[in-house]
């Protein structure tokens, strides 16, 4: 039998075939990609794979302090990808957190995939919609899926993919399992193919909500291009004194002059 | 940004302080709780868990028994024993082929062909000098760092450092230091540097400063190739040759540990003199026990480390070779400015149980400490006015066995009390200058750099004068 050659490009070996690691060539890139991760959950494995690098891997938490960055080029679009340091909340303050957090929220990645355990979901959870919070395209990368099945633990992607409302991928990264499927998801969110639906907390109580409400509303008024509103409305309750320090700077209004670089009229209002 | 935009920036951030206030306190807690709830549930609705405790059970056993009380430290030495000991013995002969190859066969080669269109001097510049230093380090360096390094990153694939982590984590604390200070000292002990610029997962600025001053006191790669030899020539070779290694190794273990301790006790100085506070509370998330990718780990080691390691000793070496070699032979009033400095100094030395020369040798290595040994050997031969045994004036060598090395050190009036020191004083002196200049980088300030600069130097002549002091009290 002859395979049409249809069907071969919707073969995710020819997807695999197609992925062009640039190793640290990173000069005209297409997309941003944010790698972001509890400790220890096998990111720079995932981000070698894609970019060919060969960060050292290690296996004990905190080993990626600062972040590290590298190409790949994917159905004829170049991806530019950075390894940012694994961290357990986005809430505090230490200078690892800061440093994802920051990366999220003003390098506005165009897709931030997120890498957590497969065997430890729940607590990997609490990043992940987190990072819901500040961006609305996200994929969630289940790696490490090969020990959770040495374990006996089953994750169902579909319904996790379904109640996150983003892509979800089971991996083994060490193993390369999922890699094509992963980058699929990538460059489906990156180009809008996909759109994201992202889970947004549910529980507030509602004295928080309305407070929340009027300082993001104040938020979009001044600054009606920031992505993420409710998340910086949220900090800002809490007395975040980096994200004041943003606003006061305008850091958190250049923002959107980087994003509409071709009309800078409309940054003056 | 115009007056307009201000005042409303000050609006925007007066009405978030006011609604602070009347969320009050809470506000952080219940979005934790809703985070938390939340994510029970989806994690609830998604993962299905088989007889998971059967299979935990064998994690769960080894955590037992490598952090246990009573094992937990004695296990810790014995691996780090067990992998010294095979870098021990198994970098013996590959250093001796090296040695044959670059300096017994290739160095002749080098010289004559040199001398056959150039002056003396430039032969003796470039192939005593500048190659033969490089050739040196090589052949010291490379068969320790390719057997070492492989082995300790296997042992950090396997997930054993968080244990080691674990186990020292009480300890740092009680010394009033934060218990991730086990990890950036776990790095130490490949690269000071390194372990500096790892002091990042420390969030308390007090605790990353002592963790950063006390790094140096984790053996880096550089210091390793020292103890080792020096263990095994006056440790090792006075003992009979089958347990000539062991304890060779156990001696270098004893440095080792002794490293650690005194990072605790500095810790503790420090956190009750100009560093006071608390220590803070930390979890440590103990991963799960990974079967090591062997090949992708030892390409890794041998790309990331071994090279990485041996490249800087060959840039730093090269031109200190070339500066050991004019220091031997440009003259002034007819002996040359080593043995200027090394006569000048050998009073002191001899006080500290050490010499002229390894004091001379450790300030033509503050670049990098991989160039101790070669330095000590060149100068060693130079004093001791022998130059039959080496090719000529100023020339680093390499010898065909340990017993020639510690001939040579004998005739340079070494004795067991000098080779002890000399372990001593490398496990404290001032850090090399590449990590002085990342803790620059790392605190931004000159008082830190300089502290944790001369502390340990200061340490480092304090313990070499009391050995000393100690050791003629015995010996006499």
């Amino acid at each position: 039998m002859n395979p049409s050659p249809e069907n071969c490009a919707n073969c995710p070996v020819h997807n695999m075939g197609n992925l062009k690691k640039l190793g640290v060539d990173m000069s005209d890139y297409d997309y941003v990609i944010a790698l972001a991760g509890n400790p220890n959950t096998g990111k720079s494995t995932v981000f070698n794979n894609l970019t060919g690098l060969r960060q050292h891997t290690g296996n004990w938490p905190g080993k990626t302090v600062t972040r590290a960055e590298g190409g790949f080029i994917y159905s004829d679009k170049k991806f530019k990808i950075v390894d940012l340091p694994g961290t357990y909340s986005l809430l505090s303050t230490s200078t690892d957190e800061e440093v994802a957090r920051d990366f999220i929220l003003f390098g506005q990645p165009d897709v931030t995939v997120i890498v957590v355990d497969a065997t430890r979901i729940e607590r990997n959870l609490n990043l992940v919609l987190q990072v819901l919070e500040i961006t609305d395209r996200a994929v969630l990368c289940v790696n490490l899926i090969d020990e959770a099945r040495r374990h006996n633990i089953i994750v169902d992607i579909r319904t996790l993919g379904k109640d996150l409302g983003i892509p979800v991928v089971a991996t083994a990264a060490r193993q390369r399992e999922g890699m094509d499927e992963l980058l699929k998801s990538i460059e489906e969110v990156a180009s809008g193919k996909y759109t994201c639906n992202p889970y947004r907390l549910s529980k507030v109580n509602p004295g928080i909500r309305k407070a929340v409400e009027r300082i993001q509303n104040e938020i979009k008024e001044q600054f009606p291009d920031l992505p993420n509103p409710r998340w910086v409305a949220m900090r800002l309750l809490e007395g975040d004194q980096s994200i004041i320090d943003a606003i006061k700077s305008g850091e958190l209004g250049d923002l959107k002059a980087e994003k509409q670089i071709h009309q800078p009229e409309t940054i003056q209002n | 940004m115009d007056k307009n935009n201000t005042d409303k920036t000050e609006k925007l951030l007066a009405t978030a302080q006011n609604l602070r206030w009347q969320v009050g306190e809470n506000f952080h807690e219940s979005l934790m709780e809703s985070i938390y709830s939340d994510a029970a549930r989806i994690a609830d609705r998604a993962v299905k868990v088989d007889d998971v405790k059967k299979k935990y059970d064998w994690d769960v056993k080894i955590d037992k028994l490598v952090t246990s009380r009573t094992f937990g430290f004695p296990l810790m030495f014995l691996l780090l024993a067990a992998v010294f000991w095979i870098t021990v013995e198994g970098a013996n002969v590959p250093s001796g082929l090296l040695a044959s190859l670059l300096v017994d066969f290739l160095h002749p080669v080098l010289k004559d062909f040199m001398l056959s269109f150039s002056p003396e001097w430039v032969a003796g510049f470039l192939i005593d000098g500048a190659y033969l230093s490089m050739a040196w380090v090589i052949a010291v360096m490379l068969p320790p760092m390719a057997i070492f390094f492989p082995v300790f990153t296997l042992l950090e694939d396997f997930g054993y450092l968080p244990r080691v982590a674990f186990n020292m984590d009480n300890l740092f604390r009680r010394a009033g230091a934060h218990g991730k200070q086990a990890l950036t000292m776990s790095m130490g002990f490949g690269c000071n540097a390194a372990g500096v610029v790892a002091t990042r997962v420390i969030d308390s600025p007090r605790e990353r400063l002592i963790a950063i001053i006390t790094n140096n006191f984790s053996l880096c790669n550089g210091r390793w190739p020292t103890q080792i030899l020096i263990a095994s020539i006056f440790i090792g070779a006075a003992l009979p040759a089958h347990i000539a290694g062991l304890v060779s190794a156990g001696a270098v273990v004893f440095i080792a540990v002794l490293g650690i301790l005194l990072s605790l006790v500095v810790s503790y100085g420090l956190s009750k003199t100009i560093l006071k506070g608390e220590a803070s509370a930390f979890s440590l998330e103990l991963p799960p026990y990974r079967p090591p990718k062997i090949w992708q780990t030892l390409y890794t080691s041998l790309i990331d480390r071994t090279i990485f390691v041996l490249w800087r000793a060959i840039v730093f070496a090269i031109p200190a070779g070339m500066a050991i070699w004019l220091s031997a032979n440009v003259m002034i009033d007819g002996t040359s400015i080593a043995e200027h400095f090394i006569s000048w100094s050998n009073p002191m030395g001899l006080l500290l149980g050490l010499n002229g020369v390894i004091l001379l040798a450790y300030i033509i290595a503050i670049p990098a400490n991989e160039i101790v040994i070669p330095t000590v050997l060149m100068l060693t031969v130079l004093t001791a006015g022998n130059p039959e045994l080496g090719a000529g004036t100023g020339v680093m060598f390499e010898l065909e066995s340990q017993s020639a090395m510690a001939e040579i050190f004998r005739m340079g009036g070494w004795t067991a009390l000098t080779g002890i020191n000399l372990m001593l004083f490398s496990l404290l002196h001032n850090p090399c200058s590449t990590t002085i200049y990342t803790i620059y980088k790392e605190t931004g300030s000159v008082k830190w750099s300089v502290i944790a600069t001369v502390l340990p130097l200061i340490m480092g002549l304090v313990v070499c004068f009391f050995t000393a002091q100690l050791w003629m009290l015995f010996a006499n």
